[in-house]
């Protein structure tokens, strides 16, 4: 789950930038060129793509720095739901 | 407190509307249809989710839209203290709203015109209260930009700018003041920018994203121009430069006509999914 979910977003970073080299630990803010903007753009997609609603309290910049980053709040989110 | 006016749901009055019930006034917000609201709502309330998580501070969704009603027409203001309207810039559109807004709000209520480039002394004569119209020039995200420019037409009082500034004040803005000149400060200098930005790709001597590396890389700027333009609306930045061309009758404002095509086109930038990029439609 957690793999597919990394490359899923590893995807859709790299396709809005494909000028950069992007890995799935790479601080895509910390690049110079991505601003604020696309954190809101990053959580529509992983809540559309997962079918998850991030809670506000997971709405921090440091959930979406990187895949791995990414795709481990998919996995917590994602056994959330199962358990509920 | 009594209740700011907020007319036009776009991308700016979403901005203003935000501010406004987030620094804790009462805002009634106009538009021309219940589907238009309805979408300015949701995006008030996805806004204020992501605030925290776009450097701003931590917002509650359902407080601030409990503080916001909806309204269609301008006569929706009419118990307005002040009206703060951000309809598009086109001047048969803003002529006729405040006709409305004058013969139906208050003789104390202030008109607050919040445009990029027409100039409030014409605005404030089709009412007949053009001691208490003033212009405002907020900038885009307006919730996160904390300085605007403030313009007094030409007949605007003391008062009124008092007034204005207190609220802008309680919004978490400052105010620079500009003499009221077609353009102001800030798009006199960026829609040309802009303009000839979009001349560049137009003629492919660069791809947009070239235009803006050297802005940000070069000049420091946080955004380049045509990042810029899909963020503002590259119909709204089409709208300005027109403006600005027929205002002037200066042949160096001449619109660049990759944005007329762009705007026939529907890639009006982030609203509609693509402009000068691509983004991820939702």
């Amino acid at each position: 789950m957690s793999t597919t979910a990394k490359d899923q977003i590893l995807t859709f970073v790299r396709e809005r930038y494909p000028q950069a080299e992007i890995d799935a630990s790479q601080d895509i803010f910390a690049l110079g060129f991505v601003n604020s903007l696309f954190a809101m753009e990053l959580v529509m997609f992983v809540e559309k793509t997962f079918g998850i609603t991030i809670p506000n309290e997971e709405l921090r910049i440091d959930n979406f720095r990187t895949a791995d980053t990414m795709a481990s709040l998919v996995a917590r989110l994602s056994a959330d739901l199962a358990v509920a | 407190m009594s209740v700011i006016g907020v007319i036009g749901a776009g991308v700016m009055g979403v901005g203003v509307a935000q501010n406004l019930a987030s620094t804790g006034h009462d805002v009634v917000l106009v538009d021309k249809d219940e589907k238009t609201l309805a979408a300015a709502l949701a995006t008030i309330e996805r806004n204020s989710r992501m605030s925290r998580l776009m450097g701003g501070p931590a917002l509650d969704a359902d407080e601030i839209l409990s503080r916001i009603t909806t309204a269609v027409g301008a006569a929706g203001a009419a118990k307005a203290e002040i009206v703060i309207e951000n309809v598009t810039e086109n001047w048969d559109v803003k002529r006729e709203v405040y006709e409305t807004l004058d013969a139906e709000c208050g003789p104390d209520t202030v008109f607050v015109v919040n445009t990029s480039a027409i100039p409030i002394t014409k605005v404030a004569a089709v009412t007949g209260r053009p001691d208490k119209v003033v212009g405002v020039h907020f900038m885009n995200p307006v919730p996160a930009k904390p300085v605007v420019e403030l313009i007094p037409g030409f007949h605007t009082s003391p008062e009124t700018v008092e007034r204005t500034k207190d609220l802008l004040h309680a919004m978490g803005k400052k105010a620079v003041h500009v003499k009221d000149s077609c353009g102001f400060i800030s798009n006199r200098v960026l829609m040309l920018t802009v303009n000839e930005a979009a001349f560049l790709v137009h003629e492919g001597v660069a791809d947009a994203a070239s235009v803006d590396e050297v802005f940000r890389g070069c000049f420091g700027h946080p955004m380049g121009p045509l990042e810029t333009a899909d963020l503002i609306g590259v119909d709204t930045i089409l709208y300005s430069v027109e403006v600005l061309y027929e205002h002037y009758a200066d042949s160096k404002y001449r619109p660049c006509p990759l944005l007329k095509q762009m705007t026939d086109a529907g890639l009006h930038g982030r609203k509609s999914g693509r402009g000068f990029y691509t983004y991820d439609s939702n």
